[in-house]
């Protein structure tokens, strides 16, 4: 620690190759940072408090096979349920379906049940009421509204195609959502009425509400068993994880994720490792002089691997705050209502930053550290480069 | 006049580690931003085969894609005997009523499962679908539950191999045989006969979409609009191939993510190959000095020390190169409308020269200031420069 001063008065010698190397290193860990927080939003993060309390059932075989409506008593009688939610996906079409903003997503819901569940959305009391009791009202999502310039009284005319027939849905309310609201909800009456006899039962999920987080996996277990040797075998999931698995519909997202993670941190190390290369052989013959002066090998490695983390903690540090504007970014794109809880700022990842960018430095420092405090007094002060 | 080349390349070489280093970061960036062309290039491979020019597909009017569809039977009926569409070797139109569904397959070694195109057909369906053919077991027979997987899905998923009981809809069906597309679409799909399948999914009215056949490519176009204009019939109708090439659509956000991705590493390596010629420049002042004396004009310094900035980033896209090579071939699948669609990194000499015009654009940028900064040194203080 005595030495922090003379650390930082090298690295700021070069002041422009510091700051180049400062800066290519913040680029590329503003990468890393985002990366890390999406990893850790998927994998590793617990949900947020509401998300914990939702569980989604579906047919076992895959959300195009519905499940009978008469689950839905069975669900709510399980210890623990609070609710149990309709929520189908409705498909349909809005205009030319080829233009891919058009295809914003749409569910037919119990509207009484849709704000209990989702407790974190608000929407105005009386906005929520007239949801309730006109059956051709819909909710939208502020993002919805903002996009296509919807207000209340608005009607959208959709075609149903899952569930044929000409639907019009009148804006009864417009709710806010912390995440991505690009979505449509409206009453299940609606289109049952459409349908013949035979397909009114028909459900996509339903959407359960539990009482508390720890019994998630017992509760969804419960569900499943209660169905297992029936016409309709089901599968429950903490929200989190279906929404993951519907993610992951786009692809291998770990795979990727983890690829270009792993190409970036190299890059760091490569970038880092040059920097400290040029700074240590242009310096030389001042470890000699500093070995001359009785600084002994473990010091002047310390010095130079001092300099090379300070180098790329900064850089970590800068790339972190970076990361949190493009996350928040992420997360209002149209990608964002699919993610699972997002932290735009969080201590940990930060942590994990910061300290990976230091490793890095360290790791990118060894070998020029290990040649500059070996090399012999009398050839160091030779040395001309 | 100019400084010759090899002083570059021998500079280069003298200062090999510092070279490799920064070109090898060059060369990922590089070989980010061509594994993810590398990719979509698959992906559109893949449907620009699986598509053929002759082929009609008709869907519901507007739908985006089979999924969404909705084509009636009694809308085929009336479809079937249109003029214009090819007979089949016993003298019936060449047309299939279809129905597309998903179901859920676990792949191996992981716990999740991953939605499967399920398409049941009729019999001229398979007739006109030339690039497909079986490779191991039999084709289904008409009403049984019996399917056909193709030969990605056998190969990534234990639950699809011959033999093996699915569960569906709402039955059983049993995999008789394995098909084979080369490299299209139908790859990752299982079939099974049309009348099973709707049953099974309680849709025996409401299918998705049908698939018809002109005589050939050039009466296709024709065929594809008296469909579309037939006001009776109200549906739409496009060319297989002009379906196929629409659906590259979902490889998009992958495409405008990798981009990023690499523009953003692209920045982060021209701040380290302007690093490293700042470097080269400050340990070069003397040479400097020298060239001036020799009579070399500071244009010609300039542009040396450029040179040698996009001969460094060059270096660096042609490793890259070679890496991106390593993916070359591999498989892997995409969700494209709900399911899984499998296909194999494709690199194409066209992406890998855009890859070293990339680096080197990006060595341009970050050789310019210290190229400058050589330049604008005054000769005496050059000389005396240690």
């Amino acid at each position: 620690m005595r030495f922090l001063p003379l650390i930082l008065r090298n690295s700021w010698r070069n002041r422009r190759r510091t700051l180049l190397t400062i800066a290519s290193i913040g680029v590329s860990m503003c990468l890393l940072g985002v990366m890390i927080a999406m990893y850790s939003a998927f994998w590793l993060a617990k949900p947020k408090d509401n998300q914990a309390l939702r569980l989604v059932v579906r047919n076992r075989v895959s959300l195009a096979v519905f499940l009978p409506i008469a689950y839905r008593q069975q669900i709510e009688r399980i210890p623990g349920v609070r609710l149990a939610m309709v929520d189908t996906w409705f498909g349909g079409q809005y205009k030319d379906a080829r233009e891919a903003r058009n295809n914003f997503p749409r569910f037919s819901v119990e509207p009484e049940k849709l704000f209990p569940l989702f407790a974190e959305w608000t929407i105005p009391e009386d906005q929520k009421q007239a949801f309730i009791q006109e059956r051709t009202a819909c909710v939208i999502g502020r993002d919805l509204a903002n996009a296509f310039n919807f207000h209340l009284g608005d009607r959208i005319p959709i075609q149903g195609d899952i569930f044929p027939g000409n639907f019009e849905f009148t804006v009864r309310g417009i709710f806010e959502a912390p995440a991505n609201s690009d979505v449509m909800y409206f009453n299940k009456e609606y289109i049952a009425q459409a349908m013949p006899e035979r397909r009114r039962g028909e459900v996509d999920t339903f959407y359960v509400l539990i009482d508390d987080p720890q019994h998630s996996a017992a509760i969804a277990d419960a569900i499943d068993a209660q169905f297992r040797n029936s016409t309709s075998p089901t599968k429950t999931e903490s929200e989190q994880a279906f929404v993951i698995g519907f993610l992951s519909m786009l692809g291998n997202v770990r795979m990727f994720l983890v690829w270009i993670s792993a190409a970036v941190m190299f890059t760091i190390l490569l970038v880092s490792a040059n920097t400290m290369a040029m700074s240590v052989r242009e310096r030389v013959r001042e470890v000699g002089v500093l070995k001359t002066l009785g600084f002994t090998e473990g010091t002047i490695l310390g010095l130079i691997l001092g300099e090379a983390v300070a180098i790329s903690v900064a850089g970590g540090a800068i790339g972190y705050l970076i990361s949190t504007v493009l996350l928040k970014g992420v997360e209002r794109s149209p990608m964002g209502g699919f993610l699972p809880a997002l932290r735009v700022f969080d201590p940990l990842i930060a942590a994990v930053c910061i300290l990976l960018a230091g490793l890095i430095g360290l790791v990118s420092s060894l070998v020029p550290a290990m040649g500059a405090s070996r090399a012999p007094i009398v050839e160091a002060l030779r040395s001309t480069d | 006049m100019a400084i010759p080349l090899s002083y570059n390349l021998r500079n280069l070489v003298v200062r090999r580690t510092t070279t490799l280093m920064t070109a090898l970061g060059i060369a990922l960036t590089v070989a980010v931003l061509l594994a993810v062309l590398a990719l979509v290039n698959g992906l559109r491979v893949t449907l620009a085969t699986s598509g053929d020019p002759r082929h009609v597909l008709v869907t519901r009017k507007g739908a985006s894609s089979e999924l969404t569809s909705l084509v009636t039977r009694s809308q085929f009926q009336d479809l079937k005997f249109k003029p214009g569409i090819a007979s089949g070797g016993d003298g019936q139109p060449l047309a299939s009523l279809e129905l597309i569904s998903i179901i859920s397959l676990e792949a191996e070694g992981s716990g999740t499962g991953d939605n499967v195109t399920i398409r049941g057909l009729m019999p001229a369906g398979i007739v006109m679908r030339h690039n497909v053919r079986i490779i191991a077991g039999r084709w289904f027979r008409q009403g049984v539950n019996e399917a056909v997987v193709g030969k990605s899905l056998s190969d990534q998923y234990p639950a699809a191999r011959i033999g093996k009981k699915l569960r569906m809809g709402r039955a059983d069906w049993e995999i008789v045989g394995v098909m084979d597309a080369g490299r299209g679409a139908q790859q990752s799909e299982i079939w099974g006969d049309l009348n099973q399948v709707s049953a099974d999914w309680n849709r025996i009215q409401y299918l998705s979409s049908a698939l018809v056949e002109a005589p050939d490519a050039a009466t296709a176009k024709a065929l594809v609009n008296s469909i579309a204009d037939d006001t009776r019939l109200d549906v739409g109708a496009e060319l297989e191939t002009d379906y196929f090439a629409r659906q590259t659509q979902f490889a998009e956000p992958i495409e405008y993510t990798g981009i990023f991705v690499a523009i953003i590493m692209a920045i982060g390596s021209s701040f380290a190959a302007m690093n490293t010629m700042y470097a080269a420049v400050a340990r070069r002042a003397r040479e400097i000095g020298t060239l001036r004396v020799l009579g070399f004009s500071k244009l010609s310094i300039l542009t040396s020390f450029w040179v040698e900035s996009v001969l460094l980033a060059g270096m660096g896209g042609v490793i890259g190169c070679l890496l991106v090579l390593l993916v070359n071939g591999r498989t892997t699948s995409i969700g494209a409308n709900f399911s899984q669609l499998t296909f194999a990194f494709h690199v194409t000499p066209l992406s890998m020269v855009a890859g070293v015009v990339f680096a080197i654009a990006l060595g341009s940028v970050g050789g310019l200031f210290p190229a400058a900064a050589a330049a604008r040194k005054e000769i005496l203080s050059a000389l005396r420069e240690i």
